[in-house]
């Protein structure tokens, strides 16, 4: 049978149903429900004991250390991160191959060891002296006094951060067109103006998703400095639950705040990458608001532009 | 000293200043030796077409004449200015000492340069395209830059393209506000590195329309082109490159039409 093209209007399309998805989506719905109820409905939980330490005093100090200890890491990391990258990919050997072995040995040394051993500085150098040689040192002291465990957390924890960041910040640069880097040269920009102005910006399109992740990390990595006493989140329940024995509770307490300032970020970064994503794609990304609308309307057979609108 | 002291290789128009002098000019990668003591001279508000083919040092050449690429041995000035280096002397012998990222960035800011693949800045809009360079490299005020840059996209056809980003706009129209975008910095010379190779045939006009206007006002330009209709209509000469050397150049209608040389000969062939 053929469609007659004298028609005014060809017949309708009708898509293609799936309903081998609905079943799909129902039977996870059904498995998600089914765990959710057998770890809220557990009444040993107890949550109630979670809901009495989850703004305790106690909680709400090692949450602010964790928050302050997270942005000064990521922060300074980032930073140094971006100074590692620029040797590393720089046209002199010297600091190409130094920038190479830092980042060889604060990845190869294990967090944890790494923290260890700053927490234990004493034992290397029992006395400080930062300055400049044949000089009076500027800072000078007993290295026990200068480092204290929160000193030593943010040291390593920053250190680590950098290598991974060096290498977050050298991917996200390499992705960009060398012909960038032509046309600013060709305008007689300088290579820091090129650097900063075409280049990074450009760059923070791939560096963003996975400095996102490493932000995400460190905020957990957070927790492992309460091996060296540190005062932070998890140290503050746990130190609740030595006096009290609630360990489950007020690991769940620990837990929530993780998530919640976990969502936070990811928030802040699909605002990030919408920022630095301008001018990437023909059209503007649509919300996820909207994208999520889109996909209901589809199941529905209703079609939408990628902007969210009505074809 | 002066470059007009080292020998001409008698390549220059009789009329007009010259306005780029290239002199034995020798480079290569690693084993290639892709110019091989190549001289040219272009004068001042004249149009140049290198021709041949690819692999033959014609974008070599002109990478070469802004110093986004280095050479091994030979001079280029332009307007009178050696690029790249400085005269001097060590021991009473004449040396060219290499000039530092500074001086040669100063350099670059007086030659536009429009390339294959446009190389827009994408993050930015149009208008920031087009003054980014003229107000932190030049350091003209920015609102002077923003009349020139809406003056330029006027010429250029895209006036009502100022806000946009480059991906919105067709590659014809991307290449348009990087004329324009090399033209804001005031250029004494432009350079085009095959503009309209990348670009769909129906696209091509209009860039080649854009030249020929930015010839007519009297720019210098040197073109890198396999578009031999523009080279035709356009050029002042048209310099056909082989083997890392020029080894024809003339009218266009001499070259294009009755080469002499036989790897001209055989490459324009294949051409028509």
């Amino acid at each position: 049978m053929s469609v007659s093209t004298t028609e005014a209007n060809p017949p309708p399309l009708e898509a293609l149903r799936h309903p081998g998805r609905w079943v799909a989506g129902a039977a996870a719905i059904l498995l998600a429900f089914v765990v959710l109820e057998s770890i809220l409905g557990n009444s040993r939980l107890q949550w109630d004991v979670v809901g009495e330490y989850l703004f305790d005093e106690g909680i709400m100090k090692g949450l602010r250390l964790t928050i302050i200890l997270t942005f000064a890491v990521t922060a300074v990391g980032m930073l140094l991160g971006t100074l590692i990258a620029t040797a590393r990919m720089s046209k002199n050997p010297v600091l190409a191959w130094l920038a190479w072995f830092y980042v060889w040995v604060f990845r190869s040394v294990p967090l944890l060891v790494q923290l260890l051993l700053w927490f234990n500085i004493a034992y290397l150098y029992p006395k400080i002296e930062i300055g400049l040689p044949f000089l009076p040192p500027l800072i000078e002291g007993d290295a026990n006094k200068l480092i204290s465990a929160t000193t030593a957390a943010f040291l390593g924890l920053t250190l680590h951060e950098a290598a991974y960041a060096a290498e977050i910040v050298r991917g996200g640069i390499l992705s960009v067109d060398p012909g960038q880097t032509e046309a600013g040269d060709a305008l007689g920009m300088s290579r820091a103006r090129i650097l900063r102005r075409i280049v990074l910006p450009q760059a923070m399109r791939s560096i963003v998703p996975a400095a996102g992740n490493l932000l995400i990390g460190t905020l957990k990595g957070t927790a492992i400095v309460s091996v060296i006493a540190v005062d932070e989140l998890l140290y503050a329940a746990q130190f609740i639950y030595n006096r009290t024995f609630e360990v489950v509770p007020l690991l769940v307490v620990a837990t929530l705040w993780y998530m919640f300032m976990t969502a936070v970020l990811s928030v802040l970064q699909y605002f990030v990458e919408r920022y630095y994503g301008r001018g990437a794609t023909r059209s503007t990304t649509a919300s996820p608001w909207a994208q999520a609308k889109a996909v209901f309307l589809r199941a529905r057979g209703v079609f939408t532009t990628p902007t969210g609108g009505k074809a | 000293m002066s470059t007009t002291t080292i020998p001409a290789a008698g390549t220059a128009r009789a009329d007009g200043r010259s306005m780029v002098e290239i002199r034995e000019l020798h480079k290569s990668y690693g084993d290639l030796h892709v110019l091989q003591g190549l001289s040219l001279d272009v004068a001042e508000g004249e149009v140049v077409c290198l021709i041949g083919a690819s692999g033959s040092g014609k974008s070599t050449l002109l990478r070469c004449i802004n110093r986004l690429e280095t050479w091994d041995a030979g001079s280029i000035a332009v307007n009178g200015d050696l690029i790249g280096y400085r005269s001097s002397e060590r021991g009473g012998v004449p040396v060219l000492k290499e000039l530092k990222a500074r001086e040669v960035r100063k350099q670059r800011a007086e030659i536009g340069m429009v390339f294959q693949h446009f190389n827009l800045f994408p993050h930015l809009t149009v208008m920031e395209n087009l003054v980014e360079a003229p107000v932190n490299v030049a350091g003209v005020p920015r609102r002077e830059a923003v009349a020139t840059a809406e003056q330029l996209l006027a010429m250029v056809g895209l006036a009502e393209k100022a806000k946009s980003y480059p991906r919105h706009l067709s590659g014809g129209q991307q290449q348009r506000v990087a004329i324009a975008r090399a033209l804001a910095m005031k250029p004494r010379l432009m350079l085009f590195d095959e503009p309209t190779s990348a670009l769909d045939p129906e696209l091509v006009k209009e860039v080649l329309h854009a030249m020929k206007q930015l010839a007519e006002t009297g720019m210098t330009m040197v073109v890198v082109t396999h578009e031999m209709t523009f080279a035709r209509e356009v050029a002042g000469r048209v310099a056909f490159v082989d083997g890392g050397q020029i080894v024809e150049v003339g009218p266009p209608e001499q070259v294009l039409d009755n080469p002499t040389h036989p790897r001209a000969q055989a490459f324009l062939s294949r051409l028509v």
